[in-house]
């Protein structure tokens, strides 16, 4: 209603509409639009879901994404090699070492590295550690989301004993500056190894239970159970990956299907299920937890003499490499276009939410408004991640310039006037 | 899963609950509680001035470009290392040839003025300095 | 006079009503806090955010009524603290009381969830508006359950007076145990009324931001959260006048004593019951009460009938 008084100086609507086959039904006369987002208690990061409601029903969800880009891509340009490793760390704060492991991993490819077996394992050692803090995480942030806050408290209560663990191997809760170009810049000493065993088992036992409540407490299977459907042959054609794809049965795992780090030589099981729904995905990530502990005790046990790493030049040979990663929320892709030079040329990362926010609106078909948090929790949704781009929709390339002249006439446009405030300011337009 | 087994447990924590009553808060009273940090932990930067040779390999590295080394005299140098803009990677660390940066545990550093994030460590040690405003 | 305005604005009105409700909040949250295995906020929080929201800027949004807006509040409140006078406390008489007060005291504690709805309502916001009418739809649901199950009592004690009923115990000790399935029913209805997990539907946080406190903020903000809180301690009294009916004729202070441990229990179970459960979707809470805690409260009621008409004669 607002949106028609507005006056759009140049184009029409400025957010990207993430395409999804669940088309926007047109507003009817019972119909109310509720703005989940881009501010709202159920998600924490700006993203925007514009729900259609008849009664607590949803009749239409409109997706938009956008609102947490960061240039990063563009600052990785500008950028060496060494730096950047700790650039694409920042991308997310959950899934930091899969970022710049999967951003080391297509250096050391074009470079032609080979990187000592031992870092190889400490690398896999931190990115299993990684997933139980991540799953663990999800665990209680679901719980929170339908209500339950005694499932938040108690799942990141547990979460600090694999936090404890990762800032004893590297030194810091997050972010944990393991990687380097060539290997990993931290050993792992024995003391550490049992510290992470007696972790893990703790760890264990505590998910064990989880899992009985996750499959048998009443309310929780009432708020879970035929949630978010999404089948088979829609998680397929919508791109569904990690754990939201598993639970539709889509078994694949980069872990296993590429695998990369130290995975070849160990031994795991992928946990798929066959619910499709956000039950499903809770019990995919549980037993993903299951896993990472088998995959950690072998890690440790298996754990290879030899140097940490080895040197990496400053100048990397021109070409293009393509890096897979398994992060707990799904497969994390980083392009890497080199010119020979101490810079990337090109930098481009396809984080796992990209692929799965477009199953969101497919999820949401037919259910409640009460529904809508779990579902969008359900996906393990990382919005900083997947805000990479912006392209205005019918206004094709931009250059940097133009994308300035553009935004301020927009806001001029809002009733915003940004000269006039900076000279408010005593800056000058 | 049968329609039955979702009605069967309705409330099943309480026992794990109820336990709790008795049991020490999980959570630490920090403030007043100290926090001790891991080894390794990579905290706010120290400059040794007798060791730096002046190669600037660090001010390279750093991915928040936080390091400013001046020359100040025939092999001195100064440090200027810009807290809120330190990423605390610690790359630097690693980068330098002589051992001329650290890290110490040291955490707690929020300040309410921007120039007190500015640290200079000058030829007189390791104790930084304020830089002035302006 | 002047001991009558004591009595309704002091003790045992108003003010330890107040006190009591602030403290009862704190006992609430302190309990969730260490089943939860976490510490807890100190005796004075729920005070302290009092003062802190009584002390904020009250702003009201454009499109609201502000009559309707400001009145809300003030309605609630003081409907609670009414209802409150007509329920026998310790011994067995109210400060009020006359028969058919029960009826009274449950239709001015519907008035609160009314003053949500009316609330939400007329702040004239989405997420409001999803609350009120989230607010009111539950009403239906638990409303039911909750006068049924208290009848079975006064059915029991054959008048429609609390401090009837608290007499007829009184005289027949141990007669309440009778009414420990009505106890389960009206504590889940309690749970509803007051809007706790797995009730608290009208202000899922995750879902509708406030429900209808979302525009509130500053004083009224403060009026509403002192009558949730009086609304539960006054819920609590009266499930302990209507189904723990013991100890009421020991001397004033015992009887005081006794009268806070048996409220106090109760608001402990609700912290218990909204420690352990999700939070119901409003479809699955309405086909909960009616298909399972309704025909409850009617047994309840079927075995009260029996046991006043065969059994005890």
């Amino acid at each position: 209603m607002e949106e028609r008084n507005l006056k759009y100086p140049i184009g029409p609507r400025h957010e990207i509409n993430v395409p999804s086959d669940f088309s926007f039904v047109p507003r009817a006369k019972d119909e109310v639009r509720v703005p989940i987002g881009p501010q709202h208690p159920a998600l924490k990061e700006p993203e925007s879901f514009s729900v259609a409601l008849r009664g607590e029903r949803i009749m239409g969800v409109d997706v938009k994404i956008g609102y947490n880009h960061r240039g990063i891509e563009k600052a990785c340009e500008q950028r060496s090699y060494i730096q950047d490793l700790y650039l694409v760390e920042r991308i997310c704060g959950i899934c930091s070492h899969t970022h710049a492991t999967c951003f080391a991993q297509g250096v050391e490819e074009l470079a032609g590295l080979a990187v000592p077996k031992r870092a190889l394992y400490i690398r896999s050692l931190v990115g299993e550690l990684e997933r139980i803090h991540s799953h663990l995480l999800w665990l209680g942030v679901a719980g929170h989301e339908i209500g339950f806050d005694t499932l938040l408290m108690y799942s990141w209560r547990d979460r600090e004993l694999v936090m404890d663990a990762l800032a004893l191997l590297s030194g810091n809760r997050v972010n944990y500056g393991i990687n380097q170009i060539g290997g990993v810049r931290r050993d792992v000493t024995k003391e550490q190894a049992t510290e992470i065993l007696k972790a893990v088992d703790k760890l264990e036992e505590q998910t064990k239970y989880y899992i009985q409540i996750a499959m048998e407490e009443t309310t929780l299977i009432q708020r879970l159970s035929g949630v978010g459907k999404l089948s088979h042959d829609d998680a397929v054609r919508l791109g569904a990956i990690g754990p939201t794809g598993r639970a539709s049965g889509v078994d694949r795992d980069v872990r296993r299907d590429d695998p990369y780090a130290a995975y070849g030589e160990l031994a795991f099981k992928v946990v798929t299920d066959g619910h499709n729904d956000v039950y499903g995905r809770t019990i995919v990530r549980l037993g993903e937890l299951l896993e990472s502990y088998a995959l950690i005790r072998q890690i440790i046990k298996n754990l290879p003499d030899g140097p940490l790493a080895v040197r990496a030049p400053r100048k990397i040979p021109a070409g293009e490499a393509l890096s897979r990663y398994e992060a707990p929320r799904g497969e994390d892709i980083h392009y890497i276009k080199s010119n020979g030079g101490e810079k990337p040329e090109r930098v481009k990362v396809r984080a796992p939410t990209l692929a799965n926010i477009q199953s969101v609106a497919k999820m949401l078909e037919d259910r409640y408004l009460a529904d809508l948090p779990i579902v969008v929790a359900a996906i393990d949704p990382c919005f900083s991640c997947t805000d990479r781009t912006i392209a205005v929709a019918g206004r094709g390339a931009m250059n940097w310039e133009e994308l300035r002249r553009y935004g301020i006439e927009w806001y001029r446009g809002q009733g915003i006037d940004f000269s006039r405030l900076s000279s408010k300011l005593g800056r000058g337009a | 899963m049968s329609k039955k087994k979702f009605w069967a447990h309705p409330g099943m924590m309480i026992d794990f609950v109820l336990k709790s009553l008795f049991k020490k808060p999980a959570t630490v009273n920090y403030p007043f509680e100290p926090m001790p940090m891991p080894p390794h932990f990579r905290g706010k930067l120290k400059f040794w001035p007798e060791k730096c040779i002046g190669c600037l390999l660090c001010v390279k590295d750093c991915p928040a470009k936080a390091i400013k080394i001046t020359k100040v005299g025939d092999k001195k140098f100064e440090a200027e290392i810009d807290l809120g803009k330190c990423i605390y990677c610690a790359q630097c660390v690693d980068s330098c040839p002589k051992k001329a940066l650290e890290i110490t545990p040291e955490f707690e550093l929020a300040q309410i003025s921007r120039n007190k994030l500015r640290l200079t460590y000058d030829e007189s040690g390791s104790h930084p300095t304020e830089k002035k405003p302006g | 006079m002047p001991y009558a305005l004591f009595t309704i604005l002091v003790f045992p009105g108003f003010l330890f009503l107040s006190a009591v409700s602030l403290f009862a909040e704190f006992f609430d949250r302190r309990i969730y806090a260490r089943l939860q295995n976490r510490k807890g906020p100190p005796w004075f929080q729920p005070l302290a955010d009092f003062i802190k929201l009584a002390a904020k800027e009250d702003i009201v949004p454009r499109e609201a009524d502000l009559a309707m807006f400001n009145l809300a509040p003030i309605f609630a409140l003081t409907a609670v603290v009414t209802a409150f006078f007509y329920i026998p406390l310790w011994g067995t008489r109210a400060l009020c009381s006359f028969q058919g007060d029960l009826i009274v005291v449950l239709y001015l504690l519907t008035i609160p969830t009314l003053t949500f709805f009316l609330g939400g309502w007329y702040s004239r916001s989405l997420f409001s508006a999803l609350g009120a009418v989230r607010s009111i739809t539950q009403l239906f649901a638990y409303e039911i359950p909750l006068f049924i199950s208290l009848l079975a009592p006064a059915l029991l004690a054959d008048t429609w007076s609390l401090s009837g009923i608290a007499a007829y115990y009184q005289a027949h000790p141990f007669y309440w145990l009778f009414n420990l399935v009505g106890f389960g029913v009206a504590l889940v209805a309690l749970l509803g009324k007051l809007e706790r997990v797995p009730f608290d539907i009208p202000e899922a946080e995750t879902e509708i931001v406030a429900g209808s406190f979302t525009e509130y903020g500053g004083k009224m903000l403060a009026y509403f959260r002192l009558a949730i809180d009086s609304e539960a301690v006054v819920g609590a009294s009266l499930l302990a006048a209507v189904y723990l009916p013991f100890g009421l004729g020991l001397n004033p202070l015992l009887g005081f004593v006794l009268y806070l441990i048996k409220v106090f229990f109760i608001i402990g179970l609700i912290a218990l019951l909204r420690t352990v459960f999700a939070r119901l979707r409003i479809d699955q809470m309405i086909v909960f009460c009616w298909q399972y805690v309704a025909p409850i409260a009617f047994l309840q009621i079927l075995f009260n009938l029996v046991l006043k008409g065969f059994v005890l004669g």
